[in-house]
């Protein structure tokens, strides 16, 4: 084997030479191999080149070539296939598990709205809409002609041309002046608060009065001052006093109404101070009660010598702030004198003097209503014996046209003076006082008669009497109510309503009474109570039997032994959970109707009873809870829309759940579930 | 004296217009509103009985077919167009709004096995007895036209489903093996073969569009990937598969109708044990078909009935029967998930709210907000006894009642035989089996 196989190691001869020896290296291969039964080894055909060295590096390399192992036969058919199989569904089942949060997002959601991909309704842009749009119809052309007339602004910004011009003419050194300015103004405002705030602190009421008395004067003064400077600023102040007049009119201040008030008259039977604070507070409120007067240039002609002014009638106490109270239109011409008018006359009257208020004026026919209100309103105020003559003609004048419904004011009175005509015949008519008010009232006007007016007169002439009378007939008159009552002069229907109101909730009381007079709830109560505490109780079980052991028959008793030994205690039942509460009756029996309607035990989702229970507890209905929260309650969990198709879910969904990191199934937004409400303006 | 007086903001009590409903303020303090729970308990007890009394669920029959309907098929954009294949190879386009056939055209010769539309609604497929595939126009053809198919594929064996892809011009149909279709070309571009049985359905995912699910009758399901050419996964069931149905919300999850009386709902992922099954019916499920929300599927059976399932329930929550209705052998679930359709033997389309008691046509919202409060009052007390019975009572007709009992006293005497066995044998050698794996042979890679 040798030589054939130094030949086979040594390739590098020409072409010829080398098919030699191939087929010589065959052969001996063959030759070795030809033993019977052996196998050629490859340590064999090394053995012979161990001492060459020059075939080492062959031989290294057919050692490591011993070293490898065969490769493996490929797989079958149907290995392969499940090969493949294995690996793409692994790659599949991957790929599809990007669903998981989706699918677990919608599984878990509140709500689900479908179809999923909401078409939004495109809102058009105004303009788009409005320029495309055309008046067809008349009323559609005029009222865009109108619109476009007053260049209204149709589009978004709501701005009409002009202030549109306006925000553009402001600069930006203009914005900043206006802005120093405002901030100057707070600055000051500021300042002058924390004076206020200081000088309302002092506590000295001598330091107040005297602060008071000088603003007075000091406003007097300015008054006088302004008069002669600037008569049209002195009208608008005289205007302002007008309506400070109007105001307290209005408001309950000054009238001992009051905490300080009431509490004042309490002390006023004792204190000569506090009688003497209750008086200047009247005289207060009379004095900013007190009408403005304007004294007309005829009768006061020394007063404004210098001016010439043609007789105007003016309407007595017509305030220019209050429209109705002008009888007519008065021209716009005239007014301002008619202010020059007011303004010299009127000033020392709405100082001090009210008596120069006696006097009345001529007044043209047309106004003789509203000024027969007027003056009544000055009764009111000035109870004042002279008026009353100018009242009494004009009375009688109104009193006869009967038909034109009085004015509130008039009605007021009416039912006043009513109330005095009963107070006199009190004495025989007690009962009268059931009698129905309205239907007095309707009497009122009716009976207009001299009677009628001599009780008005009378009242007249008495202020207070009217007040005073019912305390001569009833003793429930306190001090304080008639101090109280004084300065408004309400003849005090109050105090015979009180004594109806008394005598019926008597009677409401005793016919209640007199209604459950059988019943006595709390003793029936009681019973039932003993009754089922007594049947509670267990029941001793009796095994006696007569004539058992001793003699038996009619009329004989089991003997006392014999039934102490067979009757069967029962142990003592356990105490009653409603022992300490007197109003209360527990039953601790099943009511087996009710078990009819009772979950016997806990449903799948609830771990607890409690929380099963709070479900239960917590109502839903309208009835028990807010639209809004009823609307977030009762919200269903799918919502469909009908004619609407639901697509399946695609990839783009999931594309967006990934990159947005919000549920492809939106919740639904609440606000498209409930139905279209109407825009609500609350200003306030 | 200060005398406080009423202010109020007219807002809060002047209407806009007189046709605004007067605003009503109510107090809301409990002590006014006593017994809650028993008032709403009566309210609850009434809204269940009324959903019971108006349980009207059949809403029209479509009448025309002179064979049983074998297949139906819903139009992807038009919810008032359903098409339906019959046993005498007819096919029929129906107008749902005005219940009446609107086309009819004889496709096929024998049975019209399957028929589905293109993704664009222009076209429909159908495959039938005589081994041809045939892509038929949607719109009826022009006065004096012929009916004819757009094309026709000769196929060698005999096409027992087609589906189309849901965004592709790609179909698959099924036979003795699965095959994807290019719609351009003849023959297919690839096909599936794992074993040798007739495959009976086939479906694409509607979601993972390239994943299809076939189910064929030495009962097993297989998926498919699309894309790498390649069957992924086969589950072998105790009974024969009938057809499956993708969840059209959930991607990995669908469900199969199984001659076993039952459904089973698999993730795909997790294929050794179903996710549910789903009981009720007495005999095989022919047809299954989810609503379109991924909540619910429907099914049809052999036992002449429709249930509806929740898809994580294990029990119906309604079943719908007619005296008439035969073996249904055909069911879908309309894409506005308000309708019902199934076609049976005796040749009838039904249509079906799939809400038994809703009020079909507009709602004011009073009556929307009454709806809801009734909805939202039965599940707050759907577990007390009286208005647990009364929501669940349904009437069966006699043979699916009987049927039903007599699978209970089966099932019971099983369960019972094998506690026996549990109990005097040795401990460990009779182990429990889940419900849900007892019907799964084996799962093959």
């Amino acid at each position: 084997a040798g030589p054939a196989f130094t030949a086979a190691c040594a390739p590098r001869q020409g072409p010829e030479d080398g098919d030699r020896r191939h087929r010589q290296l065959l052969e001996a291969v063959s030759a070795l191999s030809g033993r019977a039964g052996e196998k050629l080894v490859l340590s064999e055909l090394l053995q012979p080149i161990r001492a060459q060295s020059a075939l080492s590096s062959v031989k290294k390399q057919l050692s490591k070539v011993k070293q490898k192992k065969a490769v493996e036969l490929p797989l079958s058919k149907e290995e392969r296939e499940r090969v493949v199989r294995e690996a793409a569904y692994v790659k599949t089942s991957k790929d599809v598990g990007k669903w998981q949060p989706v699918v677990l997002q919608n599984r878990r959601a509140e709500q689900l709205v479908f179809p999923l991909k909401q078409e939004i309704a495109a809102v058009a842009p105004l303009e788009r809409v409005v320029s495309a749009w055309k008046p067809r119809t008349p009323l559609e052309q005029e009222i865009f002609g109108l619109l476009h007339k007053t260049q209204q602004p149709v589009t978004d910004p709501l701005l009409t041309p002009q202030e549109k011009a306006s925000l553009q003419a402001m600069s930006l050194e203009e914005a900043r002046r206006r802005r120093a300015e405002l901030q100057k103004a707070r600055v000051l405002q500021s300042y002058y608060e924390a004076k206020a705030r200081r000088e309302k602190k002092i506590k000295s009421k001598k330091y107040h009065r005297v602060l008071k008395k000088s603003k007075r004067r000091k406003a007097l003064k300015e008054f006088e001052q302004l008069q002669k400077s600037d008569p049209e600023a002195a009208l608008a102040k005289l205007e302002e006093l007008e309506q400070l007049r109007m105001e307290e009119r209005m408001s309950l201040k000054h009238q001992n109404k009051g905490k300080w008030a009431r509490s004042k008259a309490i002390m006023a039977k004792y204190d000569l101070e506090a009688r003497k604070a209750m008086q200047e507070q009247l005289a207060r409120n009379k004095e900013l009660m007190q009408k403005v007067r304007v004294e007309l240039p005829e009768e006061e002609p020394g007063d404004v010598p210098e001016e010439d002014l043609p007789p105007v009638t003016i309407p007595v106490g017509a305030s220019r702030a209050n429209p109705w109270m002008l009888g007519k239109p008065s021209d716009p011409a005239k007014e301002p004198e008619v202010q020059e008018a007011r303004e010299d006359a009127a000033v020392p009257a709405a100082v001090e003097s009210k008596e120069e208020e006696e006097e009345e004026e001529e007044v043209s026919e047309e106004e003789a209503l509203l000024q027969e209100f007027e003056q009544k309103r000055h009764t009111e105020a000035v109870p004042d014996p002279q008026g009353d003559s100018s009242v009494h003609p004009l009375c009688d004048e109104e009193q006869p046209s009967a038909g034109i419904e009085p004015p509130p004011q008039a009605q007021e009175e009416i039912l006043l003076s009513e109330q005095l005509d009963r107070v006199q015949t009190m004495e025989e008519v007690e009962a009268l006082a059931s009698k129905e008010p309205s239907e007095e009232q309707e009497q009122q006007p009716a009976a207009a008669g001299a009677k009628e007016r001599a009780s008005w007169q009378e009242k007249g002439k008495a202020g207070t009497r009217p007040a005073k009378k019912p305390t001569a007939k009833e003793k429930m008159i306190r001090l304080e109510s008639v101090l109280s009552e004084k300065p408004q002069e309400i003849q005090c229907p109050s105090l015979p309503l009180v004594m109806e109101e008394e005598e019926g909730g008597i009677d409401q009381r005793g016919v209640i009474s007199e209604a459950f007079a059988g019943d006595d709830v709390v003793a029936d109560f009681h019973r039932e109570k003993r009754k089922a505490e007594q049947d509670g109780k267990p029941q001793a079980l009796n095994l006696v039997l007569p004539g058992w052991g001793e003699w038996g028959g009619s009329g004989l008793k089991p003997s006392a032994k014999k039934i102490k030994r067979f009757l069967i205690k029962p142990p003592p039942a356990p105490p009653r959970k409603d022992q300490h509460l007197p109003h209360v009756i527990l039953s601790e029996q099943r009511n087996i109707h009710a078990a009819a309607h009772q979950v016997s035990e806990l449903p799948f989702p609830f771990e607890k009873h409690q929380q099963f229970e709070q479900s239960i507890r917590t109502p839903v209905g309208p009835t028990w809870n807010t639209q809004r929260a009823f609307q977030k309650l009762t919200a269903p969990r799918v919502i469909t829309r009908a004619g609407h198709i639901i697509q399946p879910l695609s990839a783009e969904d999931l594309a967006s759940a990934a990159s947005g990191a919000k549920p492809v199934l939106e919740t639904a937004p609440k606000q498209r579930e409930q139905p279209p409400r109407r825009p609500h303006k609350r200003a306030r | 004296m200060r005398v406080k007086v009423l202010s109020r903001n007219p807002d809060d009590y002047v209407r806009e217009t007189k046709l605004d409903l007067q605003r009503v303020p109510r107090n809301y303090d409990p002590v006014l509103h006593p017994f809650e729970v028993p008032r709403e308990y009566t309210r609850a007890l009434n809204a269940t009985k009324l959903e019971r009394v108006f349980a009207k669920p059949f809403l029209s029959s479509l009448d025309g077919h002179r064979d049983g309907v074998n297949c139906m098929a819903k139009h992807p954009k038009s919810l008032s167009t359903v098409l339906s294949g019959a046993c005498d190879g007819e096919v029929r386009i129906w107008n749902l709004t005005k219940r009446q056939g609107i086309r009819t055209l004889q496709a096929h010769e024998g049975f019209v096995r399957g028929m589905c539309t293109r993704f664009c609604g222009t076209s429909f497929f159908t495959v039938g007895d005589d081994k041809t595939v045939k892509q038929w126009k949607m719109e009826s053809p022009a006065y004096g036209e012929e009916e004819e198919p757009i094309h026709t594929i000769l196929g060698k064996t005999v096409y027992t489903g087609i589906d189309h892809h849901w965004k592709e011009a790609v179909f698959a149909t099924c036979g003795q093996q699965v095959d994807i279709w290019d719609e351009q070309r003849i023959s297919p571009m690839c096909s599936f073969t794992w074993g040798f049985d007739s495959i009976s359905s086939v479906k694409f995912n509607p979601i993972e569009t390239y994943l299809l699910g076939s189910c064929a009758s030495d009962r097993n399901i297989v998926l498919y990937d699309m894309r790498q050419s390649t069957p992924l996964k086969k589950v072998i069931l105790n009974m024969r598969t009938n057809t499956l149905c993708w969840n059209p919300m959930e991607a990995f999850i669908f469900t199969a109708a199984n001659e076993d009386y039952n459904l089973y709902t698999f993730d795909m992922r997790f294929l050794s044990s179903p996710v549910m099954v789903h009981m009720d019916h007495v005999s095989a499920v022919l047809d299954v078909d989810y609503s379109p929300t991924g909540k619910e599927f429907v099914s049809a059976s052999f036992d002449k009935s429709v249930r509806i399932f929740p898809v994580d329930k294990g029990h119906s929550r309604e079943v719908y029967h007619t005296k008439r209705m035969q073996h249904v052998i055909t069911v879908k679930w309309t894409s506005d998930s308000k309708y019902i359709l199934c076609g049976s033997d005796e040749m009838n389309i039904r249509l079906w709210k799939a809400n038994a008691s809703e009020k079909l046509g507009v709602l004011a919202p009073r009556e929307k907000a009454a709806m809801n409060y009734n909805q939202k009052l039965k599940e707050k007390f759907q577990h007390h006894p009286q208005i647990k019975r009364i929501a669940r009572h349904r009437h069966l007709p006699k043979s699916i009642f009987c049927q039903i009992k007599e699978q209970r006293i089966m099932r019971e005497a099983r369960r019972q035989k094998e506690l026996n066995r549990r109990k005097h044998s040795k401990p460990g050698s009779v182990p429990v089996v889940p419900e849900k794996k007892k019907h799964i042979v084996a799962v093959v890679q």
